[in-house]
């Protein structure tokens, strides 16, 4: 008895199974007719593998996606399959697999983003040649690649000019993620621009280790706070978002307590609105704004037009609107007074009066002026 | 007729096996009814059915006449049934009052009332004559203690029939006694009793009338004032049984083991043994009397070498082995058969063939340069489970399946393969039945007709007196006395045992 | 019911009943399940490429499983298979960069380095538990942390200059294989789950055919009971925590000499030493049972990277559908009362 019933279960089961499996079949089928019969040359499509972080990072991962949304929207995209889509990697072992499942779903054009995929992205460009690649922040020497790097340590030295005005401890902050080249541009510029404001600030320098971890941000923000610094930069991705709750919740216990952030990669001020007593507050002065959405955009439109600039470095700075520094914010007092700093050096890196050292054997050699 | 508790025509099957076929059991008000059979008969399938753990296939329940229906022991509980469970189930960091509440807190204002449930604690205690300290913890008093915080427990959750399930398995002589007392107590008070059972001796003694079940099935039910030992144990086995163990008079030859003035610490750094002095020859049965915790299991575990001694001389053979790794000193020719069988006698989750080589695994022909060689272990296994009766589906059956008889038949006889100069064995029958119990007695004395010296530790007096050739009584870590087994008697050694200064008996 | 045939029926009732509670789910907020259950089976096993993949994703599943059950068997909790994996995956790259040889000893050499490392950093807390009984589980825990942190400093000041990797592996010590990518269609599989597959065969005849292993097992089974046979429980312990540490570093060895070539700096853990521990669970500890459950576990964190883009499940849903799987099958206890249950009242 027992037996048959289960048998039937059995059955029914595969039943159901041949059929699911029947109409996943149909599907397919369809989609595929659609694109081979249809404008498959003129079917744009473009997709993006994050690091760990995931596409709700709140920095660099989200400043991709929604870089790949605007395109999208621009130009009458869907999301999903032949139009723009990401993945998220869940650890380091899922990149290539994530590179691999875009390329075959026949994506056109597939960004890695960040240092942590170029390994992969090496290789899969060399497996799959007809597929175009970007990397982001580190280079791969691929014909059907392209390279995009940016120059944060000028973004980062503005922060560093913003934060040098605001301070009145003489004492700020930095926190890293993890050590790489990218974090040490960071934290060269930010430095330089200090120093170029005021050599005898004080500055500490905190890499947690981790670019996902909030609590490490919090707990090394409490402690940099509570030794003397009232500005405190961030190069941490998600773990600096623990610098902001800090921030805030130090704000909400002290209002007249001056406590200050900068944010990275996009414009972070609204994760710093803290409401006290009814009003508004805002802790971040400014963000050290890296252009990745503005940089996908522009790869992908170029690609869309059919120049890939395939096998190329393209370095996105100060002079080509792949950084900026986002708006000050009007509670800081000497707004006015950083402004005026700002343009002031902007114009200098511009023009390329100064260069702004990139990493830190450079910044021991940089004098402004 | 009045009866509280009548179980009619109950039968209760597992896959497999029959448990309890057809078995009525029907207990008197106010009286003490025992429940006869050997280990494995259904004594406990039996209670459990009553105890709402099971739930028989055919068969009605009633208690004080009307038909009920248990399926859990909560309502077990409600219609007063409780049961003193042979393995305690008591926390023991807790208080007695702690664990006797448990599961039926007073609770004012969501805390527990401590303070109320102590007072009826204490009051209970001492309407049955428990003597029982509602504040002390479990692991602070003794096993005769715990066993009472138990009857507490049914008590306070206003228990009339009290199912006892083999209390006295765990008790000394005196404890014994003093729990014979407080089931005449409870049964003054108005309470009746199951007593399960298969020590003829303690059924004559307190018990009102007794149902025998053997093998599943319900072979009567006897007034003890009409039946005696004799006729109880044949109707339990089935067969004629001898109570006297026959033996022939010892010849002792070569002394064997020579104990001088070795000194023990227990397991919290105290002394246990003080300057003992003890020696075995080939050829006799020496039995250790005491009451549990005067340094009898320091004593066996510093010989087999599972304890570090402090000083003083263990000879075997002539022999300094004090202190040798329980390895070495197997090797040297030491059997044991361990107090615990479950913890220290056998790994009940390997297959009981596997448990025949747990001291000689790693020896030829069983392991060769470090692989097992399966067939010679079960070989071997097969040859001791045929020639010790060892009951069991297969070699292959974890050792954990058999009950406890064949556990220990298995343990003696992979002991007592080794053909070791000295066997200790440490309470062998514990918890065994007639069958079993005069099964391991003629083994042991086999032993010692081949020439061995054996050591054997009891609770239980009659075993020491009718298996040993002589009787070592310790007391507070020393053998405070040698006497012959013919020539004592049980309260000479009671007073032995209890320290009094020996005086003149024996020699 | 026999207890042989619960042993396979639970755990597919557990996976069966995860799929079940993740339908609801899906059907709850709007989803596809067909759908994406079909995208899981196919980002698992639809082509040859996810098969690769899912094939080198089981391989270190395998051996972690290994490690935990190995351990579990001697009564022990390693739940530091983690940080023996970085430091396993930290040697073998190590000895991979630091010079090059002929494959047939370089190769080996890599491995070997791997399961010692493993074997190093288990053997601590077996040697604190063994002597001063401290417990195996903070001792290991702790342990994940150093392993962590210190294969991060090593990579940065020893192993690289200041960069966030080392250097690839040279070939000779590379476990990577073209003939096995071309196969699978530039898969990353790799030889890793040859090594795999003989582990459990070790473990297998170490467990059930020699006498340490007679010994391991009684010792974890009932260490009264041992002592009083004369083995030495502490040295089992030890040995114990050793082997299983082996296997964990080997697990490390398949990532850092197969997946990915070289050792990069992390912010966290893999996370492959912990799913070894339902590994190990879901598989009884059994050699075959941890092949299995480590195809089920690797088949799902493979496939289901592709339910965002076939099916539109979020991300947040995959997950929970997987953990609701692994919930199913961690609590096979209640899924053994209920066929208890069930055995009973059919009985009737």
């Amino acid at each position: 008895m027992k037996k048959r019933k289960f048998g039937l279960v059995l059955s029914l089961a595969l039943a159901a199974g041949t059929i699911l499996g029947a109409c996943g079949n149909g599907d397919k089928k369809d989609e595929g007719t659609a694109k081979d019969g249809g404008d498959k040359e003129s079917k744009f499509s473009v997709a993006m593998v994050t690091d760990v972080g995931g596409v709700d990072d709140k920095s660099f991962n989200q400043s991709a996606w929604e870089g790949l949304k605007a395109f999208g929207s621009e130009n009458g995209l869907e999301q999903g399959k032949g139009g723009y889509d990401y993945l998220q990697s869940k650890s380091d072992a899922d990149y290539a697999t994530n590179l691999n499942k875009l390329a075959r779903e026949d994506f056109s054009l597939i960004f890695g983003i960040g240092f942590k995929l170029k390994a992969d992205v090496d290789t899969i460009a060399k497996q799959q040649k007809d597929v175009h690649f970007g990397i982001i922040d580190d280079v791969v020497e691929q014909p059907n690649v392209v390279s995009v790097l940016f120059k944060e340590q000028e973004a980062a030295f503005l922060a560093g000019v913003a934060a040098a005005k605001t301070t009145k401890t003489n004492h700020i902050g930095f926190i890293g993620g993890m050590e790489s080249p990218v974090i040490e541009r960071f934290e060269a510029g930010f430095l330089a621009g200090i120093q170029a404001v005021n050599p005898d600030i004080k500055v500490d320098v905190h890499y947690t280790g981790a670019f996902d971890k909030a609590d490490l941000g919090k707990a090394t923000a409490a402690q940099m706070y509570s030794s003397g610094a009232d500005v405190i930069f961030h190069a941490a991705g998600g773990t600096g978002n623990g610098l902001f709750t800090e921030a805030k919740d130090l704000k909400k216990k002290d209002p007249k307590r001056e406590i200050w952030a900068i944010g990275v990669d996009s414009d972070q001020s609204g994760e710093g609105v803290v409401e006290i007593d009814g009003k508004e507050h805002n802790v971040i002065i400014t963000s050290a704004m890296k252009g990745v959405s503005h940089a996908v955009q522009d790869i992908s439109k170029k690609s869309m037009e059919g120049n890939f600039p395939g096998g190329e470095t393209i370095v996105y700075g100060l002079a080509e609107d792949g950084v900026s520094l986002a708006p000050i914010n009007e509670e800081v007092t000497t707004k006015a007074d950083i402004e005026t700093a700002v343009k002031e050096w902007t114009d200098k890196i511009k023009n390329g009066d100064i260069t702004v050292p990139g990493t830190l054997d450079e910044l021991a050699n940089f004098k402004a002026e | 007729m009045d009866y509280v508790i009548e179980m009619l025509g109950i039968r209760k099957e597992f896959p497999g096996i029959v448990a309890n076929d057809n078995i009525t059991l029907q207990v008197k008000k106010g009286e003490i009814h025992a429940l006869l059979g050997e280990n494995g008969a259904g004594k406990s399938t039996l209670m459990n059915v009553l105890f709402g753990l099971y739930q028989p296939e055919q068969g009605e329940i009633k208690v004080k006449g009307k038909s009920v229906k248990i399926t859990n022991p909560n309502i077990a509980n409600d219609l007063g049934i409780g049961m003193v469970h042979q393995h305690f189930m008591l926390v023991d960091p807790f208080t007695v009052t702690e664990n006797i509440i448990l599961g039926s807190e007073i609770t004012k204002g969501g805390k527990i009332d401590i303070k109320t449930a102590e007072k009826k604690v204490s009051e209970i205690s001492e309407k049955y004559g428990l003597a029982v300290d509602p504040r002390a913890k479990i692991q602070d008093i003794s096993v005769g203690m715990q066993q009472r915080v138990e009857i507490l427990k049914t008590l306070y959750r206003g228990a009339e029939i009290l199912i006892f399930d083999e209390p006295t398995a765990v008790l000394t002589p005196q404890e014994i006694h003093e729990l014979i007392q407080i089931m005449k107590t409870l049964i003054k008070e108005g309470k009746s009793i199951i007593l399960i059972t298969h020590k003829l001796k303690e059924i004559m003694e307190v018990c009102d009338r007794v149902t025998v079940i053997r093998k599943g099935v319900g072979i009567g039910t006897v007034n003890v004032s009409e039946t005696n030992p004799n006729d109880l144990a044949s109707l339990m086995v089935g067969r004629e049984v001898t109570f006297k163990t026959e033996k022939i008079e010892a010849s002792p030859k070569q002394e064997v083991l020579q104990i001088q003035d070795l000194r023990v610490k227990d397991a919290r750094g105290l002394p246990a043994i003080n300057g003992l002095d003890l020696t075995i020859r080939a050829g006799e049965i020496v039995g250790i009397a005491g009451v549990d915790g005067n340094g009898q299991t320091e004593l066996l575990e510093a010989i087999t070498g599972l304890r570090k001694s402090e000083s003083g001389s263990i000879l075997l053979n002539g022999k300094e082995i004090r202190n040798f790794s329980p390895r070495k000193v197997t090797e040297s020719g030491v059997g044991h058969i361990p107090q615990d069988r479950h913890k220290h006698g056998l790994v009940l989750d390997f297959p009981i063939g596997e448990n025949m080589v747990l001291q000689t695994y790693y020896q030829k022909p069983y392991s060769n340069g470090g692989i097992l060689n399966y067939k010679e272990i079960y070989k071997k296994a097969k040859g001791l489970i045929d020639e010790f009766d060892v009951r069991t589906p297969s070699e292959f059956t974890p050792a954990r399946a058999l009950s406890g008889g064949n556990q220990q038949k298995a343990i003696i006889g992979r002991e007592v393969d080794r053909n070791p100069d000295l066997l200790i064995a440490a309470q062998p029958t514990r918890g065994l039945d007639v069958g079993a119990i005069e099964f391991i007695h003629k083994r042991l004395i086999e032993q010692r007709d081949n020439g061995k010296a054996v050591l054997l530790l009891s609770f239980e007096l009659d075993e020491v007196m009718n298996v040993s050739d002589r009787i070592a009584v310790i007391y507070e870590g020393q053998i405070v006395a040698i006497v012959d087994p013919k020539e004592t008697t049980e309260q000479e050694l009671g007073l032995l045992m209890a320290g009094s200064k020996r005086k003149e008996a024996g020699e | 019911m026999s207890s042989r045939m619960k042993n396979i029926i639970v755990p597919i009732l557990a996976v069966l009943l995860g799929i079940i509670v993740g339908t609801i789910i899906m059907l709850i907020t709007g989803y596809d399940a067909g759908a994406a259950f079909i995208a899981l089976w196919d980002g698992a096993f639809g082509d040859i490429y996810y098969t690769g993949e899912t094939i080198r994703q089981v391989t270190p599943y395998i051996l972690a499983g290994l490690a935990v059950g190995f351990a579990f068997k001697t009564g022990l909790f390693n739940i530091g298979v983690e940080g023996q994996l970085i430091v396993g995956w930290l040697a073998a790259v190590w000895v991979g960069v630091a010079f090059e040889l002929p494959k047939f000893i370089h190769l080996p050499l890599a491995v070997l380095a791997a399961a010692a490392a493993g074997a190093l950093w288990a053997f601590i807390p077996g040697l604190l538990k063994a002597k001063f009984r401290v417990h195996e589980v903070i001792v290991t825990i702790m342990m994940n942390y150093i392993a962590l942190h210190v294969a991060n400093y090593i990579i940065r000041t020893v192993l690289s200059e200041k960069s966030d990797r080392t250097a690839d592996v040279f070939p000779s010590a590379s476990l990577r294989s073209p003939f096995l990518e071309g196969l699978t269609d530039y898969s990353r599989l790799h030889w890793g789950i040859i090594v795999a597959l003989i582990c459990v065969f070790i473990m297998w005849f170490i467990l059930e055919k020699t006498s340490r292993g007679y010994e391991l097992k009684a010792v974890g089974f009932n260490q009264h009971a041992s002592e009083y046979a004369g083995m030495s429980v502490k040295s089992n312990i030890i040995l114990s925590m050793v082997i299983s540490g082996a296997f964990a570093g080997l697990a490390g060895a398949m990532e850092g000499l197969g997946t990915f070539g070289y050792a990069s700096i992390r912010g966290g853990f893999t996370g492959v030493g912990f799913d070894g521990i339902a590994v190990a669970l879901l598989g009884g500890n059994t050699p075959i049972g941890i092949i299995l459950a480590a195809v089920l576990f690797g088949s799902l964190k493979v496939g289901a990277l592709n339910m965002p883009l076939e099916a539109g499940v979020p991300n947040e849903l995959v997950d929970i559908i997987i953990a609701l799987i692994v919930f199913f099958v961690a609590a096979s206890y209640m899924i053994r009362i209920f066929i208890d249950r069930i055995g009973k009242k059919g009985a009737k």
